[in-house]
C-alpha cells in the first residue's frame, strides 16, 4: 500500500469522524444548541484532528525514517570486498536501491515474477541485462553478494510499508473512537480547534524563519570548509582572483568586491536622482489622473524580468557606449563595461526608489504643506525644505532598499558587464561581480571538494552579510522614520 | 478671569482691511459659501462663530487663498484686502500669503529645530540681511508668541518636542516671524487645554495692536472673551455680523439668537 493510499485513508476516517463527531454532539445535547459549549461543527473539527493529526504524523516520521532503518539493515550484508576501489560504501548502497528498483520495474512490466526473483542468480542469469531490458541502467556487473542486499531490501521495504500502513490505520481510528468518547456538552471543543489552527500558524511562520537558518547554516558550513582548504587572510586580502582547475588559484575577493560596489554605486548614480525626481513630481505637481497614469507605467519597469534588462544592455546600450564613448575618448574596446551594467541597473532600479519615496513623501502629514504655504512658501521651498527633510530617513530608507537590490544582482551584470574580475578605475572597462562569479564556479563539472568551487559559498556569505547589514540598516531608519508622526 | 465676556471692549479702528462681495464657494458640486459680503476692520480681532460644516472654515482660507490648493475648490466674487483684489490674475498667492499669516486647528510645527521654524519665513522671504538680524527677527517672534522663556535656552531642540499649547504658540510666532498685516486663526484653541488656551487667548489680544486678526472658534465663550466683531454663519450663509457685545445680547437675527442659546448647532 502506498504511502498516497494510507494518507488518502486516514483523511477519509477523520472526514467520516467529522460527521459523526458532529452528529454525536447534538445528540448529546438532546438537540438543543445552547447546552453545547462550542457550535456542533468545533466538535466535527476536534474529531477531525483527532483521527487525523497523529496518524499522519506517525505517517510522514515512518516515511522519513524508514530508508535510514532499512539501509543500516542491508549494509550490514555488504562486505568490505564488495567495494570497488576507489568507490565508497554509500556508491554500493545506491547500487542496491537502484537494482531493487529495478527488480520492481520488472515485475510490473511483467518480465519477472516474486517467485523469479527468489530464485534469481547472478551465475545463471545477467542481471545487469535483464533489468538494462526494462531501462534500468546499472554501473557494472551484479554481484551475488549485491544481488542477495538488493532482493533483502526489497522485502524489508514492502514489509514496513505494510506495517506503516497498519500502524497508520490502526491509529487514526483509535483517534476517533478517543474524540467520539470524549464528546459531551461541556467539553471545549472550540479551543481545541483554535489551538490546532494556531499551531498552524506558527508552523508556518516557522517554515520561513527556519528555512531563513538553514540557509546561513549550509553557507556558515561549506565557507568554513572552503577556508580550511584555501587561508581565510588570502581571501579577504588577496588582490588577485585567477581560479584554475588545476589547482594554485588565486581567490581573492577585494576585486569581485570592489566590482561589486562599483556597478551598485553607478547604478544608483542614476536611479536615485531620477527615482526621487519622480516621486517628488508624482505626489506634489501631477494631476490625479496624470499620476493615475504615470504612477504603474514606472511601475512596470519594476516587473521587466532582468534577463530582458541583460539583453538591452548587451545589445543595445553596451555598443551604444562603445561606440560614442569609450573608443572616441580612447577609454576601452569593450562594450561590456561597469557603466552599461550601471546605467541599466539604474533604470531597473527607478521604480523601486519612486515608488517607495512616493509612499513617503506622501506619508507627510498635509499639516506640513498647509504650514509651508500659509507662510508664503513657494511649492519648491515647500518641498525643498519641509518635504523632503521631513521624508528624508523614509527615502534613505528606500535608497538602502535599492542598494541591496543592487548588489545582489546577477543577469544585468553577466551581459553588461562581462566576466574579468579587475581592479580598475575605468568605467568603462569590464569588470564583474560577486554574484557573476558565484554563477561561474558553480556551473557546469564540478565537485564540492576543491577550494575553487567552494569559494562560492564564501563568496555567498559575504554578498549575504552586506545585504542583510544594508536592509537592517533600512529597517532601523524607516522604523525611527515612523515614530515620528505616530 | 477669562469666563466673564470682554463685551466693554471698544473698536478704535474703523477702517476696514478686508472687504468681501457676494463670494460664492464651490467643492466641485457643492455650494459651500453662498453670497458672503463682510467688511473686517483693521486692528480688530473678528470672530467667526457658527455649527459644524457652515463654511466658516473655508470662508477663512479664501482669504489667503489656501483654497487654491486644493483642486475641485472653486471661488466666485470679489475679495478686498486693502482694496487690492486679492483673486486678481496679477495677485501671486504666494505674495499674498506672506501678508496674510495663518495659524491652524491643529499645531503643525515642521521636523526641524524652533529656531528654525521660526526663521523658515524670514529665510524664504530674505527678511534678514544676515545672522544677527535673523537672530533679532526669531527673538521677537517667540516674544510675541509668548513662548520666548519657556524656549530660549533650547532653541537648538526639535519643534515638535513641545507640548500642545507650547507648539501652537510656535506656529503663532511662526507666522508673526514674516510681519503679516492680518493673521487668520483656524479654531486655533481646539486641541489645546483649557490653561493653553488661556495663553493663547491672552496672545491674540496682544496681537490686535500690530495685525488685523480673524479668528474661527467652535467655543462661544472664546469668541466673546477674544473679539470685537463677530460674524455668525448657518449653512454657508453669513447671516449676521456686527459687535460682539451687540450679537451676544441683542443678536436681530432668530437663527443666531438659536445658536447663541444652544438651540441649534
Amino acid at each position: 500500500m502506498s504511502a498516497g493510499l494510507v494518507i488518502l485513508a486516514v483523511v477519509a476516517i477523520a472526514t467520516v469522524g467529522f460527521f459523526v463527531g458532529r452528529a454525536k454532539s447534538l445528540s448529546s445535547a438532546g438537540g438543543d444548541i445552547r447546552q453545547l459549549h462550542s457550535l456542533p461543527s468545533y466538535y466535527g473539527q476536534a474529531t477531525f484532528l483527532f483521527a487525523a493529526v497523529p496518524a499522519l504524523l506517525v505517517t510522514f516520521a515512518w516515511l522519513i525514517l524508514q530508508p535510514m532503518f532499512v539501509a543500516s539493515q542491508i549494509s550490514g550484508m555488504i562486505v568490505s570486498g564488495d567495494i570497488v576501489e576507489g568507490a565508497s560504501r554509500t556508491l554500493v548502497m545506491a547500487d542496491v536501491r537502484r537494482i531493487a528498483n529495478g527488480l520492481d520495474v520488472a515485475v510490473t512490466a511483467g518480465k519477472l515474477s516474486e517467485t523469479g526473483i527468489e530464485k534469481l542468480n547472478t551465475a545463471s542469469t545477467d542481471v545487469r541485462a535483464l533489468l538494462a531490458g526494462v531501462g534500468v541502467a546499472v554501473a557494472s556487473d551484479v554481484q551475488q553478494n549485491i544481488l542477495a542486499a538488493a532482493k533483502e531490501f526489497r522485502t524489508l521495504t514492502s514489509t514496513l510499508r505494510i506495517a506503516m500502513a497498519v500502524v497508520a490505520i490502526a491509529l487514526s481510528v483509535l483517534g476517533l473512537v478517543v474524540a467520539l468518547t470524549r464528546i459531551k456538552p461541556e467539553y471545549r471543543a472550540r479551543n481545541v480547534s483554535e489551538q490546532a489552527v494556531k499551531a498552524l500558524l506558527i508552523l508556518s511562520s516557522l517554515v520561513a524563519i527556519l528555512t531563513t537558518v538553514g540557509i546561513i547554516a549550509s553557507l556558515v558550513f561549506e565557507t568554513l570548509h572552503f577556508f580550511q582548504l584555501y587561508p581565510a587572510k588570502d581571501f579577504f586580502f588577496n588582490l588577485t582572483w585567477n581560479p584554475q582547475f588545476t589547482g594554485g588559484s588565486d581567490l581573492g575577493f577585494i576585486p569581485l568586491l570592489w566590482g561589486t560596489l562599483y556597478v551598485s554605486f553607478v547604478a544608483l548614480v542614476f536611479a536615485v536622482p531620477i527615482g526621487l525626481f519622480v516621486a517628488v513630481y508624482l505626489s506634489e505637481y501631477a494631476t490625479n489622473r496624470v499620476r493615475s497614469i504615470v504612477k504603474p507605467a514606472v511601475e512596470i519597469l519594476a516587473g521587466i524580468p532582468t534577463i530582458v534588462y541583460g539583453l538591452f544592455a548587451l545589445i543595445t546600450v553596451g555598443p551604444l557606449l562603445r561606440d560614442y564613448f569609450a573608443q572616441p575618448l580612447g577609454l576601452g574596446q569593450s562594450s561590456s563595461s561597469v557603466l552599461t551594467a550601471g546605467i541599466v541597473m539604474g533604470i531597473m532600479l527607478i521604480p523601486f526608489v519612486s515608488s517607495l519615496s512616493d509612499d513617503v513623501i506622501n506619508a507627510v502629514p498635509q499639516a506640513m504643506r498647509d504650514g509651508s504655504y500659509g507662510l508664503g512658501a513657494t511649492q519648491s521651498e515647500t518641498v525643498k525644505q519641509v518635504i523632503l527633510p521631513a521624508a528624508l530617513p523614509g527615502i534613505v530608507g528606500a535608497i538602502l532598499l535599492a542598494a541591496s537590490r543592487a548588489i545582489g544582482e546577477t543577469m544585468i551584470v553577466v551581459m553588461g558587464a562581462g566576466a574579468a574580475a579587475k581592479l580598475s578605475l575605468n568605467p568603462l572597462e569590464a569588470m564583474t561581480t560577486i554574484t557573476v562569479k558565484i554563477v561561474s564556479q558553480l556551473t557546469g563539472d564540478t565537485e564540492f571538494a576543491s577550494p575553487e568551487t567552494l569559494v562560492a559559498f564564501a563568496l555567498g556569505l559575504s554578498l549575504f552579510v552586506i545585504t542583510l547589514g544594508l536592509n537592517v540598516l533600512a529597517l532601523y531608519i524607516v522604523r525611527k522614520y515612523r515614530e515620528q508622526y505616530e | 478671569m477669562y469666563d466673564a465676556p470682554i463685551l466693554g471692549d471698544t473698536v478704535d479702528q474703523k477702517t476696514t482691511k478686508i472687504s468681501a462681495r457676494d463670494v460664492q464657494v464651490y467643492y466641485g458640486d457643492t455650494h459651500a459659501i453662498k453670497d458672503v459680503n463682510v467688511d473686517i476692520d483693521s486692528k480688530t480681532v473678528t470672530a467667526f462663530i457658527g455649527p459644524s460644516g457652515c463654511g466658516k472654515s473655508t470662508f477663512l482660507r479664501c482669504i489667503n487663498r489656501m483654497n487654491d490648493t486644493i483642486d475641485v475648490c472653486r471661488v466666485v466674487g470679489d475679495i478686498k484686502i486693502d482694496g487690492e483684489d486679492i483673486y486678481d490674475k496679477r495677485v501671486d498667492p504666494v505674495q499674498l500669503r506672506a501678508k496674510v499669516g495663518m495659524v491652524f486647528q491643529k499645531p503643525n510645527p515642521f521636523p526641524k529645530s524652533i529656531y528654525d521654524n521660526i526663521a523658515y519665513g524670514p529665510r524664504i522671504h530674505g527678511l534678514a540681511k544676515n545672522k544677527a538680524d535673523l537672530d533679532v527677527i526669531v527673538e521677537k517672534s517667540l516674544r510675541r508668541g509668548a513662548i520666548w522663556d519657556e524656549v530660549k535656552d533650547r532653541l537648538d531642540a526639535p519643534g515638535t518636542g513641545l507640548s500642545g499649547g507650547q507648539q501652537q504658540r510656535l506656529c503663532i510666532a511662526r507666522a508673526v516671524a514674516t510681519e503679516p498685516e492680518v493673521l487668520l486663526m483656524d479654531e486655533p484653541c481646539s486641541a489645546l487645554d483649557p490653561i493653553a488656551t488661556a495663553q493663547v487667548e491672552e496672545l491674540i489680544d496682544e496681537l490686535r495692536n500690530q495685525f488685523s486678526v480673524v479668528i474661527v472658534t467652535h467655543s462661544m465663550q472664546q469668541a466673546a472673551r477674544v473679539s470685537q466683531k463677530t460674524a455668525f454663519f448657518h449653512l454657508g450663509n453669513l447671516v449676521e455680523y456686527g459687535d460682539t457685545s451687540q450679537i451676544f445680547t441683542n443678536p436681530l437675527d432668530e437663527r443666531t439668537q438659536n445658536y447663541i442659546t444652544g438651540r441649534i448647532g
